[in-house]
């Protein structure tokens, strides 16, 4: 089985299908905001920080396989939990497929005030820096 | 019929078209009213009349819509000077905003009157706009930036004004009522204090000159600052309060039309005040907006307004003192418009998206005052903040709202 971002951005958005009201939605948003592995204290330095006005978002990349593995935290929770979808949806796939892809299931599943720049909760930013991490992936591969 | 006070809460209400809005589906709560407050059909309608039968560029033609535009837009500067009880008219000069008349202040009064190792002194609990242009002043001249700390409850020490004042102040700016505290500072006593040192005292008034009666003269500040978009009037247009004597000497701000008496290439002689201060076309609807917005407030006094809010002020500060894990920022003895507070383990963002979706407007943040932020080390505050039409049952549902996002986080 193909398990594309596209098949990920489907599954969230069937999840989503699921509420009926936004007191739902939000319950769930914020139980995965809980459930997210937390980046530890220690390791919160500010290279991994990404600045928002309003809550905080630290983002850590890896290649393992030929694949790129997030790790994210953010100090608000409801910011966490749009993080766990984008995480879900964007780790393990490979530095071309991040690079290339339009997201479409946070506007979906009706989310996506939350990347809206005004905002300011560090998740536009934060996409952003998943895909330059892509990116810089990339070219480290090509180098090789 | 709801009457909280002697203001008749309904038909107060009724004049503003947006209050009956609803927000996600649910009657607008709206308690952001320190970023700005909402506009009475009147303002609106006198600025809506101005384009569609006055519009027409001032001070400069002679046909008839223009003497008319530069008539009403001259009344208003007439009805500022009585709102805040400044001695001439011409000490009345319209800006873009509280910011933007600081900014002038630090430009020009700057230039003349701040040299190096000169110091200016503000509060720990100025907003970003009553900081940043003095850093950039003291960056300028080599003048340096002193700060009178604040207590854990949200004030200052007069002591702290004492020992800081000293032969090399040029300037002290500090902020009437704070906007993230809602502490109201002793402006008179800090005026006099600093006056006996022979320094003059500009007061960001943004979040006062809705809320109290301002006299200019009786504070006999200097400079005093406001916003008409905080007052129930238009954005984009606010006034500077100056001292004659201060505003004759300054050298102007910006350079263009109207602020001109002649220019030749070889010289240009500027126009006397208020004009030397006023360069190119101002925001004349919005001025005419400012005018329609005083009406407003005086049509209910002050007397009425500052009843009303006391007590939506007082009823909100024990309810809120009712929910578990509140923690209010800002406990000043005196307070006005604003109640800033934190919820035990969650952050302000959450509590604001979560009563976003119940339909309150609150707002969450640093409130442009990171350094208080910093002070109570803490990401930022919630804040409620108040208006003439807020009423007790807003405050309730500000309450219900927080006690479910407590349950929600929880
Ligand atoms: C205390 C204070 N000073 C200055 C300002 C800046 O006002 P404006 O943005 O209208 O220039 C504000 C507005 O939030 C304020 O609350």
């Amino acid at each position: 089985m193909e398990n594309t971002i596209a098949d990920r951005e489907a599954e969230v958005v069937e999840e989503f299908g699921m509420f009926t009201d936004w007191m739902d939605k939000y319950e769930y948003i914020i139980s995965l905001g809980k459930e997210l592995p937390l980046i530890e204290e220690s390791k919160k330095t500010d290279d991994l920080l990404i600045k928002g006005c309003q809550s905080r978002v630290w983002l850590h990349a890896k290649m393992e396989n030929g694949k790129v593995v997030f790790t994210a935290d953010s100090d608000a929770i409801i910011t966490k939990g749009v993080i766990s979808l984008l995480i879900r949806v964007l780790s393990g796939q490979s530095p071309e497929s991040i690079i290339n892809t339009e997201l479409t299931f946070v506007e979906r599943i009706g989310l996506k005030e939350h990347l809206s720049p005004t905002r300011s909760n560090g998740l536009v930013s934060m996409i952003k820096q998943m895909k330059l991490y892509a990116l810089a992936f990339k070219a480290q591969h090509n180098g090789q | 019929m709801i009457i909280d006070t002697k203001i008749d809460i309904t038909a107060l209400r009724a004049k503003f078209p947006i209050l009956h809005t609803e927000v996600n589906g649910k009657p607008l709560v709206y308690l952001d009213n320190g970023a700005s407050s909402q506009k009475p059909q009147s303002v609106i309608d006198a600025i809506s009349r101005y384009y569609e039968a006055e519009n027409s560029n001032i001070h400069r033609g002679v046909h008839t819509l223009s003497a008319n535009a530069t008539m009403a837009y001259e009344e208003v500067r007439k009805k500022v000077q009585r709102f805040i009880n400044a001695r001439y008219d011409h000490e009345v000069i319209f800006t873009s905003g509280t910011t933007g008349g600081i900014n002038l202040v630090a430009s020009s009064f700057g230039e003349k009157f701040i040299g190096k190792d000169d110091e200016i002194l503000i509060t720990a609990m100025e907003h970003h706009s009553n900081i940043v242009p003095w850093q950039m002043l003291c960056e300028r001249k080599g003048a340096k930036l002193q700060v009178i700390p604040i207590s854990d409850e949200g004030e200052i020490d007069l002591k702290d004004v004492e020992r800081l004042l000293t032969a090399k102040t040029k300037l002290v700016s500090v902020v009437h009522i704070s906007n993230s505290l809602g502490t109201v500072n002793p402006v008179s006593e800090i005026i006099r204090m600093a006056h006996a040192n022979g320094t003059p005292v500009l007061i960001d008034g943004a979040q006062a000159a809705h809320h109290t009666p301002v006299d200019v003269q009786a504070l006999d500040c200097d400079f005093y600052a406001f916003s008409a978009h905080k007052m129930y009037g238009p954005t984009g247009v606010g006034i500077l309060y100056g001292k004659e004597e201060y505003l004759n000497a300054m050298p102007p701000y910006q350079g263009g039309g109207d602020m001109i008496k002649t220019v030749s290439f070889a010289k240009t002689e500027y126009n006397e005040l208020p004009f030397k201060f006023e360069a190119g076309t101002p925001h004349i609807a919005g001025g005419i907006g400012l005018g329609a917005a005083i009406d407003f407030i005086n049509s209910i006094g002050f007397e009425a307004i500052s009843a009303h809010e006391k007590e939506v002020m007082q009823y909100a500060i024990s309810t809120l003192g009712t929910i578990s894990g509140l923690r209010q920022i800002g406990t000043a003895k005196k307070r006005a418009g604003v109640v800033s507070f934190l919820l035990d383990g969650i952050h302000p963002y959450d509590a604001g998206v979560i009563l976003d979706k119940m339909g309150i407007a609150v707002r969450t943040g640093h409130h442009c005052t990171q350094p208080i932020m910093d002070r109570f080390g803490i990401p930022g505050t919630v804040r409620a903040s108040f208006a003439v039409y807020t009423t007790k049952q807003e405050v309730d549902k500000l309450a219900e709202g927080l006690e479910r996002v407590v349950r929600m986080f929880k």
